[in-house]
């Protein structure tokens, strides 16, 4: 039976765009149309937290500063997702295109793509395509540049403020809130740091018109995604997929008929069981993502699973804040004795305040949404985490 | 002016200056926020997150250190929520660290500890993070001894090496589960680059580091008939040490310390000051024969700038950062170590005491000085010269332990000789107080005639600005020094190590056309020391700055060279300044040391 609610799209990796068209006929309009048509178009982040595009540009743009720079985090560290690694591999140009978009808004000169280390292999590459990039933007009349700078695998600086901290060489560790990217950001700049992919979107909605754009999805969550789909599927991989579906549609296509979960978000995400399937819309008013789809069947442990999410936050914390560096370890030491019988069930609600404290106390986005999948898993699978 | 912020705290209306913090402006309502990261010195890191409140219509609770009010906030600093947070927050931070408080250095002036009083924490709620690492104490050092098993990770000591003192031999390592305040390759702090000066310990909040303590050494010495126990205290430790014994901030107990030495037992109770004045009478001649040498016998191999070398956080600094400015480097040694040299020389031959039965102990504001009497060069008495350092903070450790009311005391003067000093000695414990001190004695053996300025109070060189400039214009010469004549003397102080770094940049860079410089590595010279009372905060440092200028101000003696006892001991024992003598027991030299 054919899935009618799924629809697959095919915005990110359409090559039927050139670069120059939509550059030349994007910088001939001012900068508040394209700021009004981006608003229009509904695109919101696609990293994960959701923050309206439109608006980052627009305050960046605000800023009376002299020295602004728009960073494209390239940063894809969240376990599950690999699309990004696909967008940069297959359709480069259409990245740099939006971070050109967004440098005339702003008003940057300059441009930063901060890859992760793990994707060093994509470098030689990116350097010959930002070479045919630049020569474009030449040709154009159109004075801005693109660096390449690298990461070196440190899952914290996805986030946007240690990626900064990374970026001027030291720890990457993230700063304190306000003020945020768009007041101070790269070089304490005004900064528009932009995921992979919501760039190559708001270079398409400029290809095709907001429009197109916005008839896809749903009122909170417009447009189409890219999901990196992996664990229990008979078909892992990168799909783009209109928004606005449910677990349900999604583990109909993609399950392997014994799916008991999805987790939605990478380690830092939600775990809908299976009784939540049906109600539970993969978007901004449901679980959101930022592409990460893990499924789980029958023969998995989900104590194993949420260990494992536990281990990675354990490391991968920056270590700088009380909740998340001292949480992290609670919670995986504490299920584990639970696990053994060293502490009594009930320990299992005292974890799960812990990890309230975490997500309204620590310092960044890592601390703060270790608790999404602790309370999700622990909730939904109480019985795997004691016996 | 700044833009005004209106916000409510805890039902109560107020309005701040716009890029006040939540913290600060809860402060203005007499409402206590906890901290621990936080320290009024250094930078905000918003890391330890105890200080969080919770704010309307925000998700998350604030770090109230790190959050600019807005207007029409309004903020909550104690419901549920926010108890809730913070006490899971102490928590926490016990599960990592060793509470074995009863053993603990800092068992008593702890901000853990506090906290967890406070809030009242019983059973430990989570599992025991500690023998799960493998902890080892640093105890390598002289000066200070790093335990990182009752480490919190606030980054204080990060920061001040930073910031302040621009060393940075503490820096973060590792992250997550393993992140750790370590130094370079892990070494430990002996072989970095760390200047030993303490500033990290005044700021721990907790016992992760600490100062070596000699205390029991001490008492060993005292209780040891066979021994004769010569204490020395630093011209900066009595306007400090009574905020560790219940005195308030800022009040001078010089004469109740000498009396509390002499209850503890010291065989003689002398003063650095003593030879802080004749630390002036060296280093004030030698840079006047520095001058001689540069600008009349054209003398390439002897450099101008001179800089002070009293400090020695500040020689480790120089050694590690600008060795090739060390021939800079008055080859004066401090008047910690001048005294010790001449207690086993002049005081032991006046004395007729056997110098290897002298146990010579100096009570310092100061941890590097525990490192500069370990140093091998200086043992010229032919013993250790100083046998060992006490910081201000351990004395007040030894008065408690004595049972000694300490309020109560009543005031005594110092034994002679070696007793007595100028009120240019009492200012060597402030920023710029070296400078001034050589200045009087300087100005006055060039030209006969007072400093031109009123009261003898060289302002130009006093506060708390980092560098400061000044001038004198030196006119109608006398005898030697004619070839003086109107010149400008031109000098420059610094204080933190930060400071001392532009200082020295400039001078690197040619952009310097100074003649004589003083550093102290600490903020606010000696006065704010990494052995001194803690807390230390800027007011905290101006009170004992002022403290320090009142005591000078009500001396009858204001001149080195007027205190009777250096004139005797030059008479008697060391002939004149720079001499043979001198320089074989009051001077030496530095040698570089590598960075890394």
């Amino acid at each position: 039976m054919p899935n009618n609610f799924l629809r697959r799209v095919d915005l990110i990796f359409d090559e039927d765009c050139n670069l120059k068209d939509v550059l030349k006929s994007t910088y001939q309009r001012s900068n508040d149309d394209i700021i009004n048509e981006l608003l229009e178009s509904g695109l919101k982040g696609r990293g994960g937290a959701g923050f309206p595009t439109a608006l980052k540009w627009k305050f960046t743009s605000e800023q009376p500063d002299a020295d602004k720079y728009i960073v494209c985090n390239a940063d894809e560290g969240e376990p599950g997702t690999f699309k990004d690694r696909e967008i940069l591999f297959k359709v480069p140009f259409k990245v740099f295109g939006g971070m050109a978009i967004c440098a005339k808004v702003i008003g940057a000169k300059e441009g930063f793509l901060y890859l992760r280390g793990e994707y060093r292999f994509l470098l030689p590459e990116l350097e010959n395509q930002l070479k045919v990039f630049h020569s474009a933007l030449n040709d154009l009349g159109i004075n801005f540049t693109i660096k390449i700078v690298m990461g070196s695998g440190a899952y914290i600086c996805g986030e946007e403020s240690a990626l900064f901290e990374s970026m001027e060489g030291d720890r990457g560790e993230p700063r304190n809130k306000p003020p945020y990217p768009t007041v101070s950001g790269f070089r304490k700049k005004p900064t528009v740091i932009n995921n992979v992919e919501t760039l190559v979107y708001s270079f398409m909605i400029f290809r095709y018109g907001a429009r197109k754009f916005k008839e896809l999805g749903t009122a909170d969550s417009r447009g189409s995604k890219v999901f990196s789909i992996s664990g229990d599927t008979p078909k892992p991989g990168i799909y783009e997929l209109e928004l606005g579906m449910t677990v349900e549609q999604f583990v109909e296509e993609f399950g392997d008929g014994d799916t008991k979960a999805v987790q939605v978000g990478g380690a830092s995400g939600f775990c809908v069981p299976r009784k939540k399937f049906k109600d539970t819309i993969i978007g901004f008013e449901g679980v959101p993502t930022g592409g990460s789809m893990m499924l789980f069947n029958s023969s998995r442990s989900m104590y194993n699973v949420l260990k494992n999410y536990l281990e990675f936050f354990e490391e991968e914390s920056c270590g700088q804040c009380t909740p998340c560096r001292v949480g992290c370890q609670q919670l995986k030491l504490g299920i584990e004795a639970v696990k053994k019988g060293e502490r009594h069930a009930v320990y299992l609600d005292q974890l799960q305040k812990l990890a309230q404290t975490m997500k309204i106390t620590a310092k960044c986005g890592l601390g703060q949404s270790v608790a999404n999948s602790f309370f999700s898993i622990v909730e939904n699978f109480k019985e795997e985490m004691i016996y | 002016m700044a833009k005004k912020i209106n916000l409510i705290i805890d039902g109560i209306p107020v309005t701040v200056d716009e890029g006040t913090t939540i913290l600060h402006a809860a402060k203005q309502l007499n409402i206590h926020i906890p901290t621990l990261c936080y320290h009024d010195d250094l930078c905000v890191a918003g890391n330890c997150r105890v200080c969080v409140v919770e704010m309307k219509g925000a998700r998350t609770l604030p770090a109230s250190c790190a959050m600019p009010v807005a207007e029409g906030m309004e903020i909550m600093t104690n419901t549920i929520k926010v108890r809730t947070a913070r006490k899971h927050i102490i928590e926490l931070l016990l599960s990592e660290h060793n509470a074995q408080c009863t053993t603990c250095y800092k068992n008593g002036n702890c901000e853990l500890q506090s906290l967890a009083a406070e809030y009242k924490i019983s059973e430990p709620t989570f599992i025991d993070l500690v023998p799960l690492k493998n902890y080892q104490i640093d105890a390598f050092s002289p000066s200070i001894i790093k335990d990182d098993s009752k480490c919190i990770r606030c980054q204080r000591c990060v920061r001040t090496c930073e910031e302040l003192q621009h060393v940075s031999a503490l820096g973060v390592a590792y992250k997550g589960d393993k992140m750790k305040i370590s130094t370079f390759f892990e070494n430990p702090m002996f072989e970095v680059v760390c200047t030993n000066c303490g500033q990290c310990v005044n700021r721990c909040p907790t016992g992760a580091l600490v100062e070596r303590n000699y205390i029991d050494e001490v008492w060993d010495a005292i209780y040891n008939p066979d021994k004769h126990v010569v204490v020395q205290t630093a011209p900066a430790v009595r306007v400090a040490l009574g905020e560790d014994l219940g005195v308030p901030t800022g009040e001078i107990v010089t004469g109740k310390m000498v009396s509390a030495l002499r209850r503890l037992g010291f065989d003689s109770v002398l003063d650095t000051d003593f030879t802080a004045d004749l630390t002036i009478m060296e280093e004030g001649f030698e840079l006047l024969g520095r001058l001689k040498k540069v600008l009349v016998d054209k003398d390439s191999s002897v450099k101008l700038p001179m800089t002070t070398s009293c400090s020695p956080g500040w020689i480790k600094f120089i050694e590690h950062t600008y060795p090739e400015y060390l021939d800079n480097v008055s080859s004066c040694k401090s008047p910690q170590q001048m005294f010790g040299a001449l207690a086993k020389t002049y005081y032991a031959q006046k004395r007729n005491v056997d110098p290897a039965k002298i146990v010579s102990v100096s009570i310092m504001p100061c941890t590097a000085k525990k490192f500069e009497a370990d140093r091998p060069e200086m043992r010229s008495s032919g013993f250790k010269d100083v046998d060992y350092v006490l910081t201000t903070r351990e004395l007040a450790v030894m008065i408690k332990q004595a049972g000694i009311d300490f309020g109560a005391l009543p005031e005594s003067r110092y034994d002679s000789f070696m007793g007595e000093s100028s009120g240019a000695a009492v200012i060597f414990g402030a920023t710029g107080g070296v400078m001034e001190a050589a200045l009087r004695t300087a100005y006055e053996v060039v030209t006969g005639r007072e400093v031109p300025f009123d009261g003898l109070n060289i302002t130009p060189v006093r506060g708390m600005e980092g560098v400061r400039e000044a001038s004198i214009k030196i006119e109608q010469t006398q005898g030697d020094w004619k070839f003086l004549e109107g010149a400008v003397l031109k000098t420059v102080v610094a204080h933190g190590l930060t400071n001392a770094k532009k200082v020295m940049d400039a001078v690197r860079a040619g952009k310097g056309d100074w003649h004589f410089i003083e550093i102290m590595a600490c903020p606010g010279g000696c006065l704010g020391g990494g052995g001194q009372p803690i807390p230390t905060s800027a007011e905290i440092r101006q009170k004992r700055a002022d403290a320090i200028y009142r005591e000078d101000a009500g001396k009858t003696i204001r001149k080195s060279h007027e205190n009777p006892e250096i004139v005797s001991i030059y008479q008697e024992f060391l002939h004149e300044p720079n001499s043979h003598k001198s320089h074989e027991l009051l001077h030496t030299h530095y040698k570089e040391r590598q960075r890394y």
